[in-house]
């Protein structure tokens, strides 16, 4: 039986087989092919457990929810970085399906990476609430129709996938480079009122390696899967530290 | 690249933006009048105008390539630390000086 589908994958049998090209090893890896059958709605993440279950169950790979809440499933899925559980394998086009640990992260083994990177760049852009030595003892009221707090609407909403720095070429350039997740962090952080920790958070994101390097190709805008905009807030970060240089200067 | 060589960048790129396409019509100015470089070098000399404005010009240049050439310096080739800054300040004076020598020579001419 042919199944009905958009997808039109070449060397398909009169069954219907998906060809998969998928990384295996570590950075000195190689690509291995498998063939899955086309299923109705198939995911790109259901072909990955599919193959992991059925044909080959040392294949290695990450993710979690299964429903685009954890982030956990990204890949490169034909050159570029996505949710592997919300990409659905008919809306791909035609040809063989190439799938690739996400780039700029070492390769853990197969289709798992590192996130080890990721996370410590958050920690060097001071990507963490600072309370200060005194904290208030009480609540702070932020309005949401304040600035600050409409400032970050989007950006709070990140979930740390790491499409958008597997996507970004100034990390690939510049390995220092903090990266658009964890600029994005501290830019929620810097519009965030009760954080006591601005001033070292704007220097941590001032350096070489910090806002300022980054080239507004906005690929991270173009790839994140929730669709935010992590070239909007690191454009706040070169407002916010050139705002800073001016007040020192005065 | 850290915030006060990111202004300087982008407050260099604004003076060159309005320097070269000054500098671009009259060089068109003075293809479709047919001027002569004697002609030229007469309008020149002397005016304390074209002075300044090419000493304007020559200093953004001075300061603003040196800044992206570092940057893509970093990116391409790994070159890091002291030595490229120090490199980077060297061209900085290099394009200065010539850019200074090459305005004083039609001033003066």
């Amino acid at each position: 039986m042919t199944m009905q589908t958009t997808a039109g994958r070449d060397e398909r049998t009169s069954t219907d087989y998906l060809t998969v090209q998928i990384w295996r090893g570590d950075r000195d890896g190689t690509f291995q092919t498998f063939k899955v059958p086309v299923r109705e709605n198939q995911t790109v993440l259901d072909v990955v457990t599919e193959i992991q279950r059925t044909q080959d169950d040392t294949l290695s790979y990450r993710y979690a929810c299964r429903v685009g809440m954890c982030g956990s499933c990204a890949m490169i899925v034909n050159e570029q970085p996505r949710w592997t559980c919300r990409t659905r394998v008919d809306k791909l086009g035609s040809g063989p399906l190439k799938l690739e640990p996400l780039r700029n992260l070492p390769i853990v083994k197969d289709l798992a990476v590192d996130m080890e990177p990721f996370f410590d760049k958050w920690k060097a852009a001071h990507g963490y609430f600072e309370p200060g030595d005194n904290p208030p003892a009480d609540f702070a009221i932020v309005e949401p129709s304040s600035s600050e707090r409409e400032a970050v609407d989007e950006a709070i909403e990140c979930i740390n996938c790491a499409v958008c720095y597997s996507a970004c070429d100034v990390v690939t350039w510049n390995p220092d480079y903090l990266g658009p997740a964890a600029l994005n962090r501290a830019w929620t952080l810097v519009n965030d009122v009760r954080d006591r920790g601005q001033d070292s958070r704007l220097t941590a994101v001032s350096g070489d390696a910090g806002c300022h390097s980054c080239h507004s190709h906005m690929s991270c805008t173009r790839f994140c899967p929730k669709e935010l905009s992590p070239t909007f807030s690191i454009a706040g970060l070169k407002r916010a530290t050139s705002n800073r240089l001016w007040r020192r200067k005065r | 690249m850290n915030p006060v060589l990111y202004l300087a960048q982008r407050g260099t790129a604004a003076i060159l933006a309005l320097a070269v396409a000054v500098h671009l019509t009259t060089i068109i100015y003075a293809v479709r009048h047919e001027l002569t470089a004697g002609e030229i070098l007469g309008r020149t000399h002397g005016n304390k105008a074209f002075l300044a404005f090419y000493l304007v010009f020559v200093l953004a240049a001075s300061i603003h390539a040196p800044i992206g050439l570092r940057s893509v310096l970093r990116e391409w080739t790994g070159w890091r630390g002291r030595s490229l800054d120090l490199a980077m300040v060297a061209f900085s004076a290099l394009l200065l000086c010539l850019g200074i020598r090459a305005a004083l020579a039609v001033y003066l001419a």
